[in-house]
Protein backbone atom coordinates (compact mmCIF):
# COMPACT_ATOMS: atom_id res chain seq x y z
CA UNK A 1 0.00 0.00 0.00
CA UNK A 2 1.63 3.14 -0.89
CA UNK A 3 -0.66 6.02 -1.01
CA UNK A 4 -3.59 6.29 1.04
CA UNK A 5 -5.35 9.23 0.69
CA UNK A 6 -5.71 11.44 3.25
CA UNK A 7 -9.52 13.61 4.05
CA UNK A 8 -8.03 16.28 2.35
CA UNK A 9 -11.19 19.13 3.36
CA UNK A 10 -9.95 22.61 2.42
CA UNK A 11 -7.64 22.87 5.12
CA UNK A 12 -8.11 25.31 8.09
CA UNK A 13 -4.55 26.13 8.90
CA UNK A 14 -5.71 29.35 11.38
CA UNK A 15 -7.18 26.77 13.58
CA UNK A 16 -4.11 26.47 15.81
CA UNK A 17 -4.88 29.48 18.37
CA UNK A 18 -2.25 32.43 18.06
CA UNK A 19 0.14 32.86 20.86
CA UNK A 20 0.28 35.89 22.21
CA UNK A 21 1.63 38.35 20.01
CA UNK A 22 4.88 39.34 21.76
CA UNK A 23 7.03 41.79 18.95
CA UNK A 24 8.22 41.54 15.90
CA UNK A 25 11.69 39.47 16.88
CA UNK A 26 9.02 36.91 18.43
CA UNK A 27 7.46 36.60 15.19
CA UNK A 28 10.65 36.05 13.43
CA UNK A 29 12.15 33.43 15.37
CA UNK A 30 8.93 31.57 15.57
CA UNK A 31 8.88 31.61 11.27
CA UNK A 32 12.67 30.41 11.34
CA UNK A 33 11.98 27.69 13.53
CA UNK A 34 9.34 26.48 11.39
CA UNK A 35 10.90 26.59 8.42
CA UNK A 36 13.47 24.66 10.23
CA UNK A 37 11.04 22.10 11.36
CA UNK A 38 10.08 22.01 8.07
CA UNK A 39 13.19 21.51 6.42
CA UNK A 40 13.59 17.85 6.36
CA UNK A 41 10.47 17.26 4.76
CA UNK A 42 11.01 19.85 1.91
CA UNK A 43 14.60 18.83 1.09
CA UNK A 44 13.05 15.62 0.55
CA UNK A 45 9.90 17.04 -1.59
CA UNK A 46 12.08 19.31 -3.21
CA UNK A 47 14.32 16.96 -4.80
CA UNK A 48 12.13 13.67 -5.03
CA UNK A 49 9.00 15.16 -6.03
CA UNK A 50 8.92 18.45 -7.60
CA UNK A 51 12.18 18.54 -9.47
CA UNK A 52 11.27 14.89 -10.49
CA UNK A 53 7.74 16.13 -12.11
CA UNK A 54 9.40 18.84 -13.59
CA UNK A 55 12.56 16.74 -15.14
CA UNK A 56 9.78 13.97 -15.99
CA UNK A 57 8.03 16.71 -18.22
CA UNK A 58 11.01 17.67 -19.70
CA UNK A 59 12.37 14.20 -20.61
CA UNK A 60 9.07 13.48 -22.05
CA UNK A 61 9.24 16.70 -24.35
CA UNK A 62 12.65 15.21 -25.60
CA UNK A 63 13.32 12.33 -28.00
CA UNK A 64 16.51 10.98 -27.56
CA UNK A 65 18.60 9.32 -29.97
CA UNK A 66 18.88 4.96 -30.47
CA UNK A 67 21.78 4.68 -27.80
CA UNK A 68 20.19 7.44 -25.49
CA UNK A 69 23.06 9.98 -25.48
CA UNK A 70 21.68 12.87 -26.34
CA UNK A 71 18.44 14.13 -26.76
CA UNK A 72 16.21 17.10 -28.72
CA UNK A 73 13.40 19.00 -28.27
CA UNK A 74 10.64 17.41 -29.65
CA UNK A 75 7.29 18.31 -27.32
CA UNK A 76 5.41 16.37 -30.14
CA UNK A 77 6.74 13.13 -28.21
CA UNK A 78 4.29 13.22 -25.86
CA UNK A 79 1.14 13.29 -28.04
CA UNK A 80 2.82 10.64 -30.54
CA UNK A 81 3.23 8.66 -27.10
CA UNK A 82 -0.08 9.13 -25.62
CA UNK A 83 -1.85 8.32 -28.74
CA UNK A 84 0.56 5.18 -29.39
CA UNK A 85 -0.85 1.39 -29.03
CA UNK A 86 2.06 1.60 -26.42
CA UNK A 87 0.02 3.95 -23.96
CA UNK A 88 -3.52 2.77 -24.92
CA UNK A 89 -2.80 -0.54 -24.87
CA UNK A 90 -1.45 -0.57 -21.74
CA UNK A 91 -4.19 1.54 -20.21
CA UNK A 92 -6.79 -0.44 -21.55
CA UNK A 93 -5.02 -3.78 -20.01
CA UNK A 94 -4.84 -1.26 -16.85
CA UNK A 95 -8.31 -0.10 -17.06
CA UNK A 96 -9.71 -3.99 -17.48
CA UNK A 97 -7.52 -4.97 -14.71
CA UNK A 98 -9.12 -2.59 -12.49
CA UNK A 99 -12.65 -3.64 -13.78
CA UNK A 100 -12.06 -7.04 -12.36
CA UNK A 101 -10.26 -5.64 -9.07
CA UNK A 102 -12.20 -2.97 -7.74
CA UNK A 103 -16.24 -4.14 -7.81
CA UNK A 104 -15.15 -8.14 -7.20
CA UNK A 105 -12.77 -7.02 -4.67
CA UNK A 106 -15.47 -4.45 -3.09
CA UNK A 107 -18.51 -7.04 -2.83
CA UNK A 108 -16.41 -9.81 -0.98
CA UNK A 109 -14.67 -7.18 1.39
CA UNK A 110 -17.90 -6.16 2.16
CA UNK A 111 -19.70 -9.91 2.38
CA UNK A 112 -16.24 -10.65 4.90
CA UNK A 113 -17.36 -7.43 7.12
CA UNK A 114 -20.75 -7.94 7.20
CA UNK A 115 -20.38 -11.44 8.26
CA UNK A 116 -18.12 -10.24 10.98
CA UNK A 117 -20.37 -6.72 12.21
CA UNK A 118 -22.36 -9.03 15.28
CA UNK A 119 -21.88 -9.56 18.58
CA UNK A 120 -20.52 -13.69 18.66
CA UNK A 121 -18.72 -15.15 20.76
CA UNK A 122 -14.82 -15.64 18.85
CA UNK A 123 -16.04 -13.12 16.70
CA UNK A 124 -12.92 -11.30 17.05
CA UNK A 125 -10.80 -14.20 15.74
CA UNK A 126 -12.74 -14.22 12.69
CA UNK A 127 -12.05 -10.39 12.38
CA UNK A 128 -7.95 -11.20 12.40
CA UNK A 129 -8.45 -13.94 9.98
CA UNK A 130 -10.46 -11.51 7.95
CA UNK A 131 -8.05 -8.68 7.81
CA UNK A 132 -5.18 -11.34 7.91
CA UNK A 133 -4.04 -10.61 4.15
CA UNK A 134 -3.04 -7.23 5.47
CA UNK A 135 0.30 -8.87 6.02
CA UNK A 136 1.14 -9.87 2.78
CA UNK A 137 2.55 -7.72 0.35
CA UNK A 138 2.28 -7.38 -3.45
CA UNK A 139 4.92 -9.73 -4.02
CA UNK A 140 4.19 -12.49 -1.39
CA UNK A 141 0.57 -12.78 -2.16
CA UNK A 142 1.81 -13.45 -6.11
CA UNK A 143 4.21 -16.02 -4.86
CA UNK A 144 1.29 -17.27 -2.95
CA UNK A 145 -0.82 -16.98 -5.67
CA UNK A 146 1.64 -18.53 -8.20
CA UNK A 147 1.58 -22.01 -5.88
CA UNK A 148 -2.43 -21.93 -7.29
CA UNK A 149 -2.02 -20.64 -10.45
CA UNK A 150 1.18 -21.18 -12.12
CA UNK A 151 0.27 -22.85 -15.07
CA UNK A 152 3.03 -25.64 -14.99
CA UNK A 153 3.02 -26.92 -11.20
CA UNK A 154 0.10 -24.52 -9.89
CA UNK A 155 -3.06 -26.25 -7.86
CA UNK A 156 -5.45 -24.69 -10.11
CA UNK A 157 -3.23 -24.84 -13.34
CA UNK A 158 -5.45 -26.75 -15.08
CA UNK A 159 -8.83 -24.35 -14.47
CA UNK A 160 -9.07 -22.36 -17.84
CA UNK A 161 -10.75 -19.28 -16.40
CA UNK A 162 -8.23 -17.33 -14.71
CA UNK A 163 -4.87 -19.64 -16.19
CA UNK A 164 -1.99 -17.43 -16.91
CA UNK A 165 -1.12 -19.56 -20.12
CA UNK A 166 -3.43 -17.91 -22.10
CA UNK A 167 -3.27 -14.38 -23.17
CA UNK A 168 -7.50 -13.84 -22.81
CA UNK A 169 -7.45 -15.06 -19.14
CA UNK A 170 -4.20 -14.15 -17.60
CA UNK A 171 -5.32 -10.99 -16.48
CA UNK A 172 -7.65 -12.64 -14.29
CA UNK A 173 -5.30 -14.56 -12.79
CA UNK A 174 -3.35 -11.60 -11.75
CA UNK A 175 -6.43 -9.69 -10.78
CA UNK A 176 -7.12 -12.90 -8.10
CA UNK A 177 -4.03 -12.61 -6.48
CA UNK A 178 -4.67 -8.36 -5.98
CA UNK A 179 -8.29 -9.35 -4.83
CA UNK A 180 -7.10 -11.67 -2.18
CA UNK A 181 -3.79 -9.23 -1.52
CA UNK A 182 -6.59 -6.20 -0.93
CA UNK A 183 -9.29 -8.10 1.24
CA UNK A 184 -7.84 -7.70 4.71
CA UNK A 185 -7.53 -3.59 3.63
CA UNK A 186 -11.19 -3.72 2.37
CA UNK A 187 -12.57 -5.84 5.18
CA UNK A 188 -10.48 -3.47 7.85
CA UNK A 189 -12.47 0.08 6.15
CA UNK A 190 -15.43 -1.52 5.47
CA UNK A 191 -16.05 -2.81 9.53
CA UNK A 192 -15.10 0.64 10.30
CA UNK A 193 -17.67 1.93 8.30
CA UNK A 194 -20.25 -0.57 9.87
CA UNK A 195 -19.18 0.13 13.08
CA UNK A 196 -20.05 4.02 12.92
CA UNK A 197 -23.22 3.66 11.81
CA UNK A 198 -25.79 4.01 14.98
CA UNK A 199 -26.95 1.05 16.40
CA UNK A 200 -30.57 3.22 16.40
CA UNK A 201 -30.84 3.80 12.73
CA UNK A 202 -31.60 0.10 12.27
CA UNK A 203 -33.28 -0.49 15.33
CA UNK A 204 -35.98 2.15 13.75
CA UNK A 205 -35.73 0.80 10.71
CA UNK A 206 -36.48 -2.28 12.21
CA UNK A 207 -39.92 -0.70 13.86
CA UNK A 208 -40.67 0.17 10.67
CA UNK A 209 -40.67 -3.29 9.51
CA UNK A 210 -37.49 -3.36 7.47
CA UNK A 211 -36.27 -6.62 6.60
CA UNK A 212 -32.73 -7.46 7.18
CA UNK A 213 -32.15 -7.02 3.79
CA UNK A 214 -33.89 -4.02 2.85
CA UNK A 215 -32.25 -2.89 6.31
CA UNK A 216 -29.19 -3.67 4.42
CA UNK A 217 -29.37 -1.89 1.48
CA UNK A 218 -31.83 1.12 2.16
CA UNK A 219 -30.44 1.96 5.61
CA UNK A 220 -26.37 0.64 5.49
CA UNK A 221 -25.54 1.17 2.06
CA UNK A 222 -26.15 4.55 2.13
CA UNK A 223 -24.82 5.50 5.53
CA UNK A 224 -21.19 3.64 4.72
CA UNK A 225 -21.31 4.80 1.02
CA UNK A 226 -18.86 7.40 1.43
CA UNK A 227 -16.27 4.71 2.94
CA UNK A 228 -17.33 2.44 -0.10
CA UNK A 229 -16.69 5.72 -2.27
CA UNK A 230 -13.24 6.17 -0.57
CA UNK A 231 -12.56 2.13 -0.87
CA UNK A 232 -13.06 2.39 -4.58
CA UNK A 233 -10.46 5.59 -5.08
CA UNK A 234 -7.84 3.79 -3.13
CA UNK A 235 -8.78 0.10 -4.81
CA UNK A 236 -8.69 2.27 -8.37
CA UNK A 237 -4.80 3.90 -7.37
CA UNK A 238 -3.62 0.99 -6.28
CA UNK A 239 -4.93 -1.09 -9.62
CA UNK A 240 -3.19 1.96 -11.57
CA UNK A 241 0.23 1.26 -10.01
CA UNK A 242 0.22 -2.82 -10.82
CA UNK A 243 3.83 -3.97 -11.37
CA UNK A 244 5.17 -6.76 -9.06
CA UNK A 245 2.28 -8.92 -9.12
CA UNK A 246 2.69 -8.75 -13.33
CA UNK A 247 6.07 -8.53 -12.81
CA UNK A 248 6.29 -11.92 -10.68
CA UNK A 249 3.32 -13.95 -11.91
CA UNK A 250 3.15 -13.43 -16.14
CA UNK A 251 6.56 -10.52 -16.49
CA UNK A 252 3.76 -9.32 -18.41
CA UNK A 253 2.76 -11.73 -20.99
CA UNK A 254 1.35 -14.54 -22.48
CA UNK A 255 2.00 -11.76 -25.91
CA UNK A 256 2.01 -8.76 -23.82
CA UNK A 257 -1.71 -9.29 -22.61
CA UNK A 258 -0.86 -8.23 -18.67
CA UNK A 259 1.88 -5.37 -19.97
CA UNK A 260 -0.26 -2.70 -17.47
CA UNK A 261 0.94 0.92 -17.46
CA UNK A 262 3.56 1.00 -15.03
CA UNK A 263 4.94 -2.65 -16.27
CA UNK A 264 5.81 -0.49 -19.48
CA UNK A 265 6.72 2.37 -17.53
CA UNK A 266 9.60 0.13 -16.00
CA UNK A 267 10.57 -1.30 -19.53
CA UNK A 268 11.07 1.68 -20.84
CA UNK A 269 13.26 2.56 -17.87
CA UNK A 270 16.51 3.03 -19.71
CA UNK A 271 18.67 5.78 -21.41
CA UNK A 272 17.53 4.75 -24.81
CA UNK A 273 13.88 4.73 -24.01
CA UNK A 274 13.75 7.36 -21.08
CA UNK A 275 11.63 9.82 -23.46
CA UNK A 276 8.78 7.16 -24.27
CA UNK A 277 8.87 5.92 -20.45
CA UNK A 278 8.49 9.73 -18.96
CA UNK A 279 5.47 10.12 -21.31
CA UNK A 280 4.16 7.20 -20.26
CA UNK A 281 4.87 8.78 -16.61
CA UNK A 282 3.03 11.53 -17.80
CA UNK A 283 -0.09 9.52 -19.10
CA UNK A 284 0.24 7.32 -16.13
CA UNK A 285 -0.07 11.13 -13.42
CA UNK A 286 -2.59 12.29 -15.89
CA UNK A 287 -5.61 9.43 -15.55
CA UNK A 288 -4.25 9.55 -11.80
CA UNK A 289 -5.07 12.48 -11.03
CA UNK A 290 -8.72 12.30 -13.64
CA UNK A 291 -9.54 9.23 -10.58
CA UNK A 292 -8.95 11.58 -8.22
CA UNK A 293 -11.08 14.90 -9.36
CA UNK A 294 -14.05 12.14 -10.01
CA UNK A 295 -13.97 11.43 -5.92
CA UNK A 296 -13.77 14.88 -4.91
CA UNK A 297 -16.83 16.05 -7.60
CA UNK A 298 -18.70 12.80 -5.56
CA UNK A 299 -18.02 13.81 -2.48
CA UNK A 300 -19.11 17.32 -3.46
CA UNK A 301 -22.50 16.14 -4.29
CA UNK A 302 -23.02 14.05 -1.41
CA UNK A 303 -22.90 16.73 0.88
CA UNK A 304 -24.93 18.66 -0.93
CA UNK A 305 -27.81 15.63 -1.13
CA UNK A 306 -27.21 15.71 2.99
CA UNK A 307 -27.84 19.32 3.06
CA UNK B 1 -41.81 -17.83 22.78
CA UNK B 2 -39.66 -21.68 22.05
CA UNK B 3 -39.77 -21.36 18.81
CA UNK B 4 -38.32 -17.92 18.95
CA UNK B 5 -35.43 -18.47 21.33
CA UNK B 6 -34.90 -21.73 18.88
CA UNK B 7 -34.99 -19.47 15.90
CA UNK B 8 -32.01 -17.47 16.93
CA UNK B 9 -30.62 -19.98 17.83
CA UNK B 10 -30.14 -21.16 14.54
CA UNK B 11 -29.18 -18.08 13.02
CA UNK B 12 -25.99 -18.17 15.36
CA UNK B 13 -25.44 -21.62 14.05
CA UNK B 14 -25.94 -20.44 10.57
CA UNK B 15 -23.28 -17.14 10.96
CA UNK B 16 -20.91 -19.35 12.13
CA UNK B 17 -21.07 -21.77 9.32
CA UNK B 18 -21.29 -18.54 7.11
CA UNK B 19 -18.17 -17.31 8.98
CA UNK B 20 -15.93 -20.33 9.06
CA UNK B 21 -16.40 -20.77 4.93
CA UNK B 22 -15.25 -17.69 4.56
CA UNK B 23 -12.52 -18.18 6.74
CA UNK B 24 -11.38 -21.28 4.80
CA UNK B 25 -11.56 -19.08 1.51
CA UNK B 26 -9.35 -16.49 2.60
CA UNK B 27 -7.05 -19.14 4.16
CA UNK B 28 -6.83 -21.60 1.65
CA UNK B 29 -4.39 -19.35 -0.54
CA UNK B 30 -1.57 -19.55 2.60
CA UNK B 31 -3.17 -22.67 3.54
CA UNK B 32 -1.75 -24.29 0.20
CA UNK B 33 1.47 -22.33 0.39
CA UNK B 34 2.47 -23.27 3.85
CA UNK B 35 1.54 -27.03 2.44
CA UNK B 36 3.84 -26.86 -0.44
CA UNK B 37 7.06 -24.72 1.54
CA UNK B 38 7.27 -27.85 3.96
CA UNK B 39 6.51 -30.99 1.64
CA UNK B 40 9.62 -32.20 -0.21
CA UNK B 41 9.30 -30.68 -3.64
CA UNK B 42 9.25 -34.06 -5.68
CA UNK B 43 7.36 -36.36 -3.53
CA UNK B 44 4.83 -33.50 -3.36
CA UNK B 45 4.55 -33.44 -7.22
CA UNK B 46 5.17 -37.45 -7.59
CA UNK B 47 1.80 -37.64 -4.96
CA UNK B 48 -0.24 -34.98 -7.67
CA UNK B 49 0.24 -32.33 -5.31
CA UNK B 50 -2.60 -33.19 -2.66
CA UNK B 51 -4.12 -29.98 -0.41
CA UNK B 52 -1.72 -31.84 2.07
CA UNK B 53 1.77 -32.02 2.81
CA UNK B 54 4.01 -34.84 1.56
CA UNK B 55 7.55 -36.10 3.60
CA UNK B 56 7.77 -33.01 5.62
CA UNK B 57 11.08 -32.36 5.74
CA UNK B 58 12.85 -31.37 8.90
CA UNK B 59 14.13 -27.54 8.56
CA UNK B 60 12.50 -25.90 5.02
CA UNK B 61 13.26 -22.74 6.47
CA UNK B 62 16.88 -23.15 6.87
CA UNK B 63 17.10 -24.85 3.10
CA UNK B 64 15.65 -21.88 1.78
CA UNK B 65 17.60 -19.54 3.80
CA UNK B 66 20.66 -20.95 2.28
CA UNK B 67 20.16 -22.22 -1.16
CA UNK B 68 17.97 -18.87 -1.99
CA UNK B 69 20.89 -16.85 0.11
CA UNK B 70 18.14 -15.16 2.06
CA UNK B 71 20.20 -13.79 4.68
CA UNK B 72 21.74 -10.72 2.99
CA UNK B 73 18.12 -9.58 1.21
CA UNK B 74 16.99 -9.48 4.66
CA UNK B 75 19.17 -7.60 6.22
CA UNK B 76 19.17 -4.94 3.51
CA UNK B 77 14.95 -5.08 3.85
CA UNK B 78 15.52 -4.44 7.77
CA UNK B 79 18.37 -1.84 7.31
CA UNK B 80 16.02 -0.40 4.52
CA UNK B 81 13.30 -0.69 6.60
CA UNK B 82 14.46 0.94 10.02
CA UNK B 83 16.01 3.65 8.20
CA UNK B 84 12.47 4.78 6.20
CA UNK B 85 10.45 4.07 9.49
CA UNK B 86 12.49 6.42 11.58
CA UNK B 87 12.99 9.00 9.50
CA UNK B 88 9.43 9.47 8.28
CA UNK B 89 8.76 9.47 12.24
CA UNK B 90 10.93 11.79 13.04
CA UNK B 91 10.56 14.68 9.77
CA UNK B 92 6.46 13.80 10.29
CA UNK B 93 6.60 14.66 13.89
CA UNK B 94 8.65 18.59 13.18
CA UNK B 95 6.87 19.15 10.21
CA UNK B 96 3.28 18.31 11.58
CA UNK B 97 4.57 20.47 14.48
CA UNK B 98 5.27 23.70 12.49
CA UNK B 99 1.75 23.48 10.50
CA UNK B 100 -0.25 22.70 13.87
CA UNK B 101 1.31 25.40 16.53
CA UNK B 102 3.81 27.86 14.20
CA UNK B 103 2.87 31.18 12.03
CA UNK B 104 5.07 31.87 9.36
CA UNK B 105 4.96 33.15 6.08
CA UNK B 106 3.62 31.42 3.32
CA UNK B 107 2.12 28.23 5.36
CA UNK B 108 -0.71 28.03 3.12
CA UNK B 109 1.43 27.51 0.04
CA UNK B 110 3.90 25.32 1.95
CA UNK B 111 0.65 23.48 3.15
CA UNK B 112 -0.72 22.89 -0.64
CA UNK B 113 2.93 21.84 -1.69
CA UNK B 114 2.39 19.07 0.88
CA UNK B 115 -1.03 17.97 -0.34
CA UNK B 116 0.47 17.82 -4.15
CA UNK B 117 3.36 14.96 -3.27
CA UNK B 118 0.24 12.75 -2.90
CA UNK B 119 -0.38 13.10 -6.45
CA UNK B 120 3.11 11.67 -6.94
CA UNK B 121 3.79 8.01 -6.49
CA UNK B 122 6.94 6.66 -6.89
CA UNK B 123 5.17 4.35 -10.19
CA UNK B 124 4.97 8.77 -11.77
CA UNK B 125 8.30 9.59 -10.90
CA UNK B 126 10.37 6.80 -11.08
CA UNK B 127 12.31 7.16 -14.74
CA UNK B 128 13.56 10.57 -13.33
CA UNK B 129 14.12 9.45 -9.75
CA UNK B 130 16.10 6.75 -11.43
CA UNK B 131 17.95 9.42 -13.40
CA UNK B 132 18.61 11.19 -9.93
CA UNK B 133 20.03 8.55 -8.18
CA UNK B 134 22.04 7.48 -11.10
CA UNK B 135 23.66 11.14 -11.03
CA UNK B 136 24.73 10.59 -7.34
CA UNK B 137 25.84 7.02 -8.15
CA UNK B 138 23.00 5.77 -5.70
CA UNK B 139 22.04 2.71 -7.43
CA UNK B 140 22.84 -0.35 -5.69
CA UNK B 141 23.42 1.83 -2.33
CA UNK B 142 21.36 1.92 1.36
CA UNK B 143 20.76 5.75 0.37
CA UNK B 144 19.11 4.84 -3.28
CA UNK B 145 16.56 2.67 -1.30
CA UNK B 146 16.04 5.03 1.53
CA UNK B 147 17.02 8.78 0.88
CA UNK B 148 13.76 9.64 -1.57
CA UNK B 149 11.25 7.93 0.82
CA UNK B 150 12.77 9.89 4.24
CA UNK B 151 9.40 12.22 4.25
CA UNK B 152 5.63 11.39 4.27
CA UNK B 153 3.03 13.57 3.49
CA UNK B 154 0.43 11.28 4.81
CA UNK B 155 2.13 11.46 7.81
CA UNK B 156 2.17 14.71 8.07
CA UNK B 157 -0.96 15.15 7.86
CA UNK B 158 -1.81 12.39 10.12
CA UNK B 159 -0.14 13.24 12.73
CA UNK B 160 -0.60 17.43 12.57
CA UNK B 161 -4.66 16.10 13.08
CA UNK B 162 -3.45 14.64 16.24
CA UNK B 163 -1.88 17.73 17.63
CA UNK B 164 -4.36 20.25 16.80
CA UNK B 165 -6.70 17.99 19.22
CA UNK B 166 -4.26 18.90 22.20
CA UNK B 167 -6.05 21.29 24.81
CA UNK B 168 -4.61 24.42 24.50
CA UNK B 169 -4.91 24.46 28.58
CA UNK B 170 -2.20 21.77 28.06
CA UNK B 171 -0.21 24.10 26.13
CA UNK B 172 -0.30 27.19 27.90
CA UNK B 173 1.14 25.23 31.08
CA UNK B 174 3.91 24.04 29.12
CA UNK B 175 4.36 27.70 27.91
CA UNK B 176 4.16 28.74 31.45
CA UNK B 177 6.81 25.88 32.51
CA UNK B 178 9.00 27.80 30.29
CA UNK B 179 9.25 24.57 27.72
CA UNK B 180 10.80 25.34 24.36
CA UNK B 181 9.58 24.32 20.83
CA UNK B 182 11.75 20.37 21.00
CA UNK B 183 10.71 20.22 25.08
CA UNK B 184 6.93 20.64 24.02
CA UNK B 185 7.50 18.12 21.34
CA UNK B 186 9.59 15.54 23.07
CA UNK B 187 7.66 16.01 26.96
CA UNK B 188 3.97 17.05 25.52
CA UNK B 189 3.22 16.74 21.96
CA UNK B 190 4.38 13.38 21.24
CA UNK B 191 3.18 11.65 24.30
CA UNK B 192 -0.31 13.19 23.93
CA UNK B 193 -0.82 12.08 20.38
CA UNK B 194 1.15 8.60 20.57
CA UNK B 195 -2.03 6.44 19.48
CA UNK B 196 -2.00 8.85 15.91
CA UNK B 197 2.04 8.24 16.17
CA UNK B 198 2.15 4.62 16.20
CA UNK B 199 -0.22 4.21 13.86
CA UNK B 200 1.83 6.10 11.42
CA UNK B 201 5.01 3.89 12.67
CA UNK B 202 2.92 1.22 11.77
CA UNK B 203 1.79 1.66 8.72
CA UNK B 204 5.17 3.40 7.34
CA UNK B 205 6.72 -0.09 8.57
CA UNK B 206 4.39 -2.02 6.58
CA UNK B 207 4.48 0.33 3.92
CA UNK B 208 8.51 0.40 3.78
CA UNK B 209 8.96 -3.50 3.97
CA UNK B 210 6.75 -4.53 1.23
CA UNK B 211 8.23 -1.89 -1.25
CA UNK B 212 8.32 -3.44 -4.56
CA UNK B 213 8.94 -1.23 -7.43
CA UNK B 214 11.58 1.56 -6.50
CA UNK B 215 14.04 -1.18 -4.48
CA UNK B 216 13.44 -3.26 -8.06
CA UNK B 217 14.32 -0.27 -10.14
CA UNK B 218 17.28 1.14 -7.65
CA UNK B 219 18.91 -1.41 -7.61
CA UNK B 220 20.91 -3.81 -9.91
CA UNK B 221 23.29 -5.60 -7.99
CA UNK B 222 22.08 -8.97 -6.49
CA UNK B 223 24.07 -7.83 -3.79
CA UNK B 224 21.83 -5.14 -2.43
CA UNK B 225 18.26 -6.99 -3.33
CA UNK B 226 15.31 -6.60 -1.02
CA UNK B 227 13.57 -9.79 0.39
CA UNK B 228 10.44 -8.34 -1.36
CA UNK B 229 12.42 -8.07 -4.80
CA UNK B 230 14.51 -11.46 -4.24
CA UNK B 231 10.99 -13.57 -4.41
CA UNK B 232 10.77 -13.06 -8.39
CA UNK B 233 14.58 -14.56 -8.58
CA UNK B 234 13.41 -17.85 -6.12
CA UNK B 235 10.01 -18.74 -7.85
CA UNK B 236 11.24 -19.02 -11.47
CA UNK B 237 12.84 -22.35 -10.14
CA UNK B 238 12.81 -25.84 -11.18
CA UNK B 239 10.14 -28.27 -9.48
CA UNK B 240 13.02 -29.61 -7.40
CA UNK B 241 13.43 -25.95 -5.76
CA UNK B 242 9.92 -24.90 -6.14
CA UNK B 243 9.49 -24.84 -1.91
CA UNK B 244 12.33 -22.33 -1.66
CA UNK B 245 10.29 -19.12 -3.11
CA UNK B 246 7.39 -19.82 -1.32
CA UNK B 247 9.53 -20.64 2.00
CA UNK B 248 10.96 -17.35 1.39
CA UNK B 249 7.17 -15.73 0.68
CA UNK B 250 6.44 -16.95 4.23
CA UNK B 251 9.75 -15.76 5.74
CA UNK B 252 9.25 -12.05 4.09
CA UNK B 253 5.45 -11.89 5.30
CA UNK B 254 6.29 -12.97 8.97
CA UNK B 255 7.14 -9.42 10.45
CA UNK B 256 3.92 -8.21 8.81
CA UNK B 257 1.94 -10.84 10.48
CA UNK B 258 3.76 -10.44 14.07
CA UNK B 259 2.88 -6.84 13.50
CA UNK B 260 -0.91 -7.48 13.05
CA UNK B 261 -1.17 -9.57 15.96
CA UNK B 262 0.22 -7.44 18.19
CA UNK B 263 -0.06 -3.92 16.57
CA UNK B 264 -4.04 -4.77 15.30
CA UNK B 265 -5.75 -1.72 16.93
CA UNK B 266 -2.61 0.96 15.60
CA UNK B 267 -2.82 -1.31 12.17
CA UNK B 268 -6.64 -0.53 12.07
CA UNK B 269 -6.49 2.84 13.33
CA UNK B 270 -4.15 3.86 10.93
CA UNK B 271 -5.18 2.23 7.76
CA UNK B 272 -8.98 3.98 8.53
CA UNK B 273 -7.55 7.07 9.00
CA UNK B 274 -9.64 9.28 6.73
CA UNK B 275 -11.81 6.57 5.68
CA UNK B 276 -14.43 6.83 8.19
CA UNK B 277 -15.40 9.86 9.96
CA UNK B 278 -16.04 10.43 13.48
Amino acid sequence: MTVVDPPVEAATLEDADPAPVTGKGHRRREALTAYAFLAPCLVVFAVFFFYAFGNLVWLSLRRQNNLGTASIWQPSQLWDVLKSELFTGALRTTLAFLLFTIPLGLVLGTLLAVAAHRRLKGIRIFQTIFSSTVASSTAVASVIFLVLINPSVGYFSNVSFFSLADPATALRGVALSSIWQNLGLTFIIVLAGLQAVPDELNEAATLDGFGPMRRFFKVTIPLISPTLLFLVVILAIFGMQAYAQVDILTSGGPNEATQTLVWRIFANRQAADIGKGAALSVGLFGVTLLITLVQFTLLERRVHYGR
Amino acid sequence: MAAEVQQARWKKVLWYVVLIALAFVVLFPVYMTIVRAISTPVDYFNAGQPPWPVSIQANPWSTAFEKGNLGPKLGVSVAMTLIIVVFQVATSILAAYAFAFLRFPLKRVLFALFIATLMLPIEVTLIPNLQTIRSLSWLNSIQGLTVPFLASAFGVFLIRQGFLGIPRDLRDAAQLDGFGHLAFIRRVAVPVTRPVIAAFTVLSFITAWNQYTWPRAAVTDERWQTLQVGLKSLTGATIEQSNIGVAGALIAALPLVLILLIFQRHVVRGLTAGAVKG
